[in-house]
């Protein structure tokens, strides 16, 4: 006993000093505290994506300039942007894949994510890893086996001659834009599926239930209940999956074709072999500032939906 | 009662969409192994006998191993320092209250949705404008953009799993915070930092846009892929080779997700966005 | 017990949550080897109370000192006091031994002694063979021993207890009450216990601190809440109580004369607090401080005529209903059930309360 309380005693007599400010403002500030764990996060974010972003807008006002850039700030950039229809053309063309590829992918989602909310019942853990296991994997190995499978040579065709159903093969599957979304709205279907099931699976049973006993058929429940009271899921999920893919490059580069080229081609291009760079940083600065209107045009929508469900 | 059974009756249509969809889902990436096994240079039907020529082949190639390698050692650092970053940011998320967490949170998730063809050529101009080389280093720092949100993303699920007084506990029995977390802390979000060490090696392993703009002379192994697409006569052993990696990836996610599989099902009980 | 410098003194504690003040201008001493307990309804503050004497959550204002020392900048973890949680927060990875042993580490036993430590303390709860059980094998009643056994082994100045016996059933908690007493005479530890059930207070305690809404509303012996509450909720909180209202006729160096609606004067020895005549006041009156009778007492002491209303069984004693006239809410009397004649029970029937005045409390 003598010993522990020594012990303690005389630590807590040397706590104070010892500890300096820094240990002292720790113990006694959950926010000082709960940012010194968030320190390492946080600096290493803010270094790898706002400060490389910061640069990135300073540059999308230079000028290349043979192998260099002309630093004198100008919206030279910016101005080409509006000029030339190519960019325009390539930027609505890309919210246009983008938009398919959203639509397909959440209402081919949304009877997968109902089905297991609803009508799995024991091993629902195996069913979600299941489905969300091939987002964890290679985006361009999945690009790629699609690249497989449509390819002038590939499954399909060869399938189809070998059973003698075409005579040569369907040149439109590959390097087309529906080559393009089919491949992107099956690339990130596993990633929409989790907003959709959490959705559905928070809808509280008795609901259903309610509606059914006040003479709803399973139509009219549906419509009525189930899908207004997901509509916060299907909103998400389709911010998760449309956003990304405006920004694709891999998937219309192996799949697409002139058809199929997305504003993410025409940016890589730029740091690539056309080598301008401060134009390729105004693309994307002009892709980032689309997305983060579109983004809170969803959010607000969320808002209100939100609110008219509660 | 008869109405619960009623909504929960095995609904055929239902079922047949849920096995469609998995098919679907699983079947093109499983052409890969199928014609990786195929004896013949084009990948077409009929299918030709049966080898294992393109991986005895890959086994043979130095530019291989050396991809592989490098892959492993850039998968290896991301997955540690993402995790210890995630396990601290995680901890201070779910435990602490504090002023400007929500602001905070969508931050360090932004990679999550954000193009990362965006961060791509963000990390590029500024390495060149600082003047640092391209190496595995400047791929390992993009590929640590995008697996730390992942880390606590799947951390926070644990730590919510287990009550804060039994941190507390260890620190009233006299443990300092570095003791409580070896002692308590860890032992309790041991699943969650088992599957995020794999979930992001796998990510950073498998990852390709931020590579593509941030790899120096040495090539990751998607990036060696890449670079193959290019010629039809590689075509057999690329299919081994994305094989080998596709059936790893799937192993070492599957048995991530396995490890961890309460904490999913309790953070999908609660809000994913 | 307790001096002017206590074991524990608490200073002016104010706790706010956010704009939220949980805790208000707590002031208090608890002396050396004490069972104390902090008593109160749900969210009263008490847990609040005690996890910044544990050093969970730092006071707002005001100051801690636990054997004299101040204790606002020393951490949980190096404080002389260990407690035993709510939900007991055993470790779930540890075994029964393991839990134990847990606080043990830096005292750097060799194996032998803290093995012969950790069986002593098995020993003392009464688990001796539990050892290698696994904290999910264990019952809710195992558990609170486990959790009490891994703080005592650490030999704490002061054992921070909230609500243990809260999640066992009655039976159970009965029991535990009575070890719990033992083993803290056993042990001779300051105990801070925290309940929010006035039986179990009464109990167990040397000295209660009641509290609501982040204030002491008194602090005494379990005889001197009960008998001499300060202020109505207090009175009303511990036990069942009657009040009346009154109005002060006079005040003497020995007693104050009271008339009372229902009971006449009163005429009630209070020494400490100065009344004004004509000040409204409550009388307050214990159940079992009144005597039922079929007729008017001879001796010539206090008594009212009622009506009894209906009566409750309790087994060992009856509880009572009476109506009187000056008074709106039936007076409850509580009388044992001594002979198995005991009082009949007739609704209507009139009947004669007595009671000594001394046995009356005057509140403000
Ligand atoms: N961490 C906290 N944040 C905000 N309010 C709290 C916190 N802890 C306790 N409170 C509030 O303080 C009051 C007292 O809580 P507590 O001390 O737990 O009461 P008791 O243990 O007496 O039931 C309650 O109203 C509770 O809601
Ligand atoms: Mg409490």
């Amino acid at each position: 006993m003598t010993d522990q309380t020594l012990q303690s005693g005389s630590a807590s007599g040397t706590a104070g000093p010892r500890a300096g400010w820094f240990g002292r403002l720790i113990y006694r500030s959950e926010t000082a505290r709960g940012y010194t764990l968030l320190t390492p996060a946080l600096v290493f974010l803010g270094v790898a994506i706002l400060v490389p972003f910061g640069i990135l807008v300073v540059m999308s006002f230079w000028t290349a300039e043979g192998f260099g850039f002309d630093t004198t700030l100008t919206t030279h950039n910016y101005e080409q942007f509006f000029e030339r229809p190519i960019y325009m053309a390539l930027l609505s063309r890309t919210f246009g894949i983008s938009g398919m590829v959203t639509i397909a992918t959440v209402l081919l989602c949304y009877p997968m994510a109902y089905y297991v909310a609803f009508h799995v019942h024991r091993n629902k853990m195996f069913w979600l890893v299941l489905i969300t296991l091939p987002f964890w994997t290679s985006y361009l190995l999945r690009v790629f086996a699609w690249k497989v499978v449509l390819g002038y040579e590939g499954v399909i065709n060869s399938a189809l001659l070998s059973v003698g159903l075409i005579e040569a093969p369907l040149e439109f599957l590959l390097y087309s834009k529906q080559a393009v979304i089919i491949t992107l709205a099956h690339a990130w279907a596993a990633f929409a599926i989790l907003p959709l099931y959490v959705s559905l699976e928070k809808i509280d049973k008795s609901l259903l239930e309610a509606a059914t006993d006040l003479g709803d058929g399973p139509v009219r429940r549906f419509f009525r209940i189930t899908l207004p009271l997901s509509l916060p899921g299907v909103i998400s999920a389709s911010l998760l999956v449309f956003i990304p893919t405006t920004g694709d490059y891999i998937t219309p580069a192996l799949l697409g074709g002139p058809d199929g080229a997305m504003i993410g081609n025409l940016i890589q291009k730029q740091f690539g072999p056309i080598n301008n760079w401060p134009m390729g940083a105004a693309l994307s600065i002009i892709l980032m500032l689309c997305i983060a209107a579109i983004s809170l045009i969803f959010i607000m929508l969320t808002l209100f939906v939100r609110k008219r469900i509660s | 009662m008869s109405v619960e059974s009623y909504i929960r009756k095995p609904n055929r249509p239902l079922q047949l969409y849920a096995a469609i969809f998995l098919i679907t889902l699983y079947l093109p990436v499983l052409f890969l192994p199928l014609f990786s096994f195929n004896d013949s240079l084009y990948v077409r039907f009929p299918l030709e006998s049966f080898t294992v020529r393109w991986y005895v082949e890959l086994f043979a190639r130095d530019a291989v191993w050396n991809a592989l390698w490098n892959s492993v050692r850039v998968g290896v650092a991301v997955a540690l320092v993402s995790t210890t970053m995630g396990i601290f940011a995680a901890k201070a998320i779910t435990r602490y209250r504090m002023p400007g967490k929500g602001p905070v949170v969508t931050f360090i998730m932004l990679p999550l949705v954000v193009p990362l063809i965006i961060f791509g050529v963000a990390l590029l101009v500024l390495m060149s404008q600082l003047g640092v080389p391209l190496s595995l280093y400047t791929v390992a720092i993009g590929h640590m953009i995008v697996c730390l949100p992942f880390s606590i993303a799947v951390l926070i699920p644990r730590f919510e799993g287990f009550d804060a007084s039994i941190e507390e506990a260890s620190a009233d029995l006299g443990e300092n915070a570095w003791w409580t977390f070896w002692r308590v802390t860890l032992p309790m979000v041991g699943p969650g930092v088992l599957a995020s060490l794999m979930l992001t090696f796998t990510v950073s392993f498998d990852e390709f846009i931020l590579a593509f703009f941030l790899s120096g002379t040495q090539p990751t192994l998607p990036m060696y892929i890449w670079g193959q697409l290019r010629f039809p006569q590689e075509f057999p052993s690329v299919l081994a080779l994305s094989s080998i990696i596709i059936v790893v990836s799937f192993v070492i996610v599957f048995l991530g997700q396995w490890i961890n599989r309460g904490a999913i099902s309790a953070s999908t009980s609660g809000d994913a966005s | 017990m307790s001096g002017n410098n206590g074991f524990i003194s608490i200073q002016n504690v104010d706790k706010y949550f956010g704009s939220f003040q949980a805790i208000n201008d707590v002031s208090m001493t608890v002396g050396h080897g004490e069972f104390f307990s902090l008593l109160g309804a749900s969210g009263c503050g008490k847990t609040t109370l005690l996890r910044m004497l544990a050093g969970f959550e730092n006071p707002s204002s005001g100051e801690i000192y636990i054997d004299g020392q101040p204790m606002s900048d020393v951490p949980p973890h190096m404080r002389p006091v260990n407690m035993v949680f709510q939900n007991y927060a055993i470790f779930p990875h540890l075994n029964v031994r393991d839990n134990i042993a847990y606080g043990l580490r830096k005292q750097k036993l060799p194996k032998a002694r803290r093995d012969d430590m950790v069986d002593e303390m098995l020993e003392l709860i009464k688990l001796p063979h539990y050892g290698n059980r696994k904290a999910n094998q264990l019952s809710g009643g195992q558990r609170q021993r486990i959790a009490l056994a891994r703080a005592l082994i650490l030999r704490p100045k002061v054992l921070l207890l909230d609500e243990p016996l809260g999640a066992l059933d009655k039976q159970l908690r009965e029991q535990m009450q009575l070890e719990l007493r033992a083993l803290q005479r056993t042990v001779g530890i300051t105990f801070v216990f925290v309940t929010h059930d006035q039986e179990e207070a009464l109990t167990l305690s040397d000295r209660i601190a009641v509290m609501s809404r982040g204030e002491v509303l008194q602090l005494d012996t379990p005889g001197g809440l009960y008998e001499r509450p300060q202020g109505r909720e207090v009175a009303s909180f511990i036990g069942t109580m009657n009040f009346f209202d009154g109005q002060v006729r006079g005040q003497t160096a020995e007693a104050i004369s009271v008339e009372a609606a229902g009971l006449g004067v009163l005429s009630i020895p209070e020494t400490k607090g100065r009344f004004v005549e004509g000040e409204s006041v409550q009388i307050a009156l214990r159940p079992e401080k009144l005597e039922l009778m079929d007729a008017a007492p001879t001796d010539g002491s206090e008594s009212t005529k009622g009506v009894l209303q209906n009566a409750a069984y309790l087994g060992e004693r009856s509880h009572y209903y009476v109506k009187v006239d000056g008074h709106e809410t039936p007076i409850a009397v509580s009388a044992q059930n001594r002979f198995d004649g005991s009082f009949a029970v007739e609704e209507g029937k009139p009947v004669w309360l007595t009671w000594r005045d001394e046995a009356a409390v005057v509140l403000r």
